[in-house]
């Protein structure tokens, strides 16, 4: 009986379940990223934010050299955290659509599709991955115009994409949880925008953790953006360094997107109902 | 062979309001069998239930031979469903919505192809393949719904509303495809209406839902002979409820119903 079923339906009962979970992963993925390719223009829209940092924020700042950035220029500080930001926003704004493919009724079809919850998730979190990548490289153009010391070295590009690759995931899954949350779009915007500055404001992306209050430092550490801001400013400028350690950005960062993955393949179903 | 669906004291509360009230029927493997009922009867909540996407306050329901509570995934393996929204992906093609639905349902390789080929051949839409679904007409979109929730051939088949917001000749051509479903591959089909015709027409037999229960269930022939000589169902269905279908239909139901379906026609233009 079970064999004929298998048959019939061409279902997954033949399919190792490893494998089968990543192949609906990878399909949930790629609806997202075929629609993104019928309509990259969504991709440039977000440009503006990192032009404004970079080209009128960094120069106005850079002025009154009272941020102790561990002897970097200031805009060479910032780059990094503008990277991760724009990264950030682009993904938080990428789990709207979610509410957009829940009232139009795609959402229900995925759910009721043999795909575990968790895959349904997952794959959004990764089709959120290319765009951190086009974001990377829009900030990278913006910073080389305005002679960041951009460092090119092959392992540090690989790990500045994997890097945004892996921020992209956690806010976009972020969004995602609170997507399931609020469940309408008027309310999402308005959390949105709740969410973002506050996010971006305790980090170290602008100013250095040593230059916060005590309770902010406190917040800015539980926050998964400074560690993407630490890493990357790391790799991405000449003379950056970590100040959290490799480890540990990468360790709180992972462990971040696995607990954000987890709640949201609970909280999933629920946002039909 | 067991029924394809059977409830089970199958019941949902919201808070106080009992949507689905310790519900008893079953529909007969591959019937087509239709639901009606004022917006507000349970007719949705029962199809979320049966298709795993809300659960059960208490009861359960055995549909494609699993319990929706205790092995829901493998009834999500053996039924198809089409919500009453327009739930193809606009921003795909035709083609994309049924390969992103087949690698979904473990389709592979050369069998993956057929199939895909096969379902815009079944439902006249293989030269819309390559067009983005939001330039499709209603009736194609509902036509494209159908042929993803069949790739995997699924056992039961749940269709909400097939036909709303449809011009006659789409309709037409919706129902003649869901007839020919049922005689290719056996699908049991479970469809909600408020289109009288439709019910009469297409379904087997019908149960008429009213505020959580079965008010009355049959063949549409049978309902109409209790109801009286030269009785439609449209007469049944106010025997059953005290309300004509098109006053539930255009007076009735709270603001997100007639939201969702102005959306629904707005799509549609």
């Amino acid at each position: 009986m079970s064999q004929e079923l298998a048959v019939r339906h061409g279902a997954w009962s033949d399919t190792p379940r490893p494998l089968a979970l990543l192949l609906q992963i990878l399909a949930v993925a790629e609806a997202d990223l075929r629609k993104l390719l019928h309509d990259p223009a969504e991709l440039f829209t977000r440009m503006l934010q990192p032009v404004l940092w970079l080209v009128v924020f960094a120069p106005v700042f850079s002025r009154t050299r009272v941020i102790p950035t561990g002897g970097l220029r200031y805009i060479d500080f910032m780059a990094p955290g503008v990277l991760a930001q724009s990264v950030m926003f682009g993904a938080i704004f990428h789990g709207i659509s979610v509410i957009w493919e829940r009232d139009q009724g795609i959402l229900q079809k995925f759910l009721v599709s043999p795909a575990p919850r968790v895959a349904l998730v997952a794959g959004r979190a990764i089709a959120s991955a290319p765009r951190g990548v086009v974001q990377a490289l829009v900030v990278y153009l913006i910073a080389l115009v305005m002679g960041v010391e951009l460092q090119f070295e092959i392992w540090r590009i690989a790990g500045v994409l994997l890097s945004v690759m892996l921020g992209a995931a956690i806010f976009s899954t972020f969004s995602l949880v609170a997507a399931c949350v609020v469940k309408t779009r008027d309310r999402f915007v308005g959390i949105g925008q709740l969410l973002t500055m506050p996010l971006f404001f305790a980090s170290n992306a602008i100013y250095p953790l040593s230059m916060m209050p005590n309770w902010l430092q406190v917040l800015a550490r539980i926050n998964p953006l400074s560690y993407q801001v630490d890493l990357l400013r790391a790799l991405m400028v000449r003379g950056g360094h970590t100040v959290l350690g490799f480890g540990t950005d990468v360790a709180v960062q992972v462990l971040w997107l696995a607990l954000l993955i987890a709640i949201a393949t609970k909280l999933y179903p629920r946002i039909v109902i | 062979m067991g029924p394809a669906i059977q409830t089970i004291e199958l019941t949902r509360r919201y808070d106080s309001l009992v949507a689905v009230d310790h519900l008893e029927f079953s529909a007969a493997a591959g019937s087509i069998f239709g639901l009606l009922g004022p917006n507000g009867a349970g007719k949705s909540t029962l199809i979320k239930m049966l298709t795993t996407l809300l659960p059960p306050s208490s009861g359960t329901a055995m549909v494609a031979g699993f319990d929706i509570v205790r092995r829901p995934a493998d009834v999500r393996s053996n039924i198809g469903y089409v919500a009453q929204m327009l739930s193809a992906d606009g921003d795909l093609t035709g083609y994309e919505n049924l390969l992103i639905s087949a690698k979904l349902y473990g389709i592979r390789g050369k069998e993956r192809a057929a199939r895909i080929a096969g379902a815009l051949e079944f439902m006249s839409l293989s030269d819309a393949a390559g067009k983005r679904v939001k330039q499709y007409s209603g009736g194609m979109i509902r036509r494209l719904e159908i042929a993803q929730s069949m790739l995997h051939r699924p056992d039961v088949l749940f269709l909400d509303e097939p036909t709303i917001g449809l011009d006659p000749l789409a309709k037409r051509s919706v129902w003649d495809h869901i007839r020919e479903l049922r005689e290719q591959f056996g699908t049991t089909i479970l469809m909600t209406t408020h289109d009288m015709e439709e019910a009469d027409s297409l379904c087997d037999r019908v149960a008429i839902m009213h505020q959580g229960h079965i008010a009355s269930i049959g063949t549409p022939a049978e309902l109409k002979a209790q109801a009286g000589p030269e009785a439609t169902l449209n007469d049944v269905f106010i025997l059953s409820t005290g309300a004509a279908i098109t006053d539930g239909a255009e007076e009735g139901g709270a603001f997100r119903d007639v939201a969702r379906t102005r959306r629904t026609a707005r799509r549609l233009e």
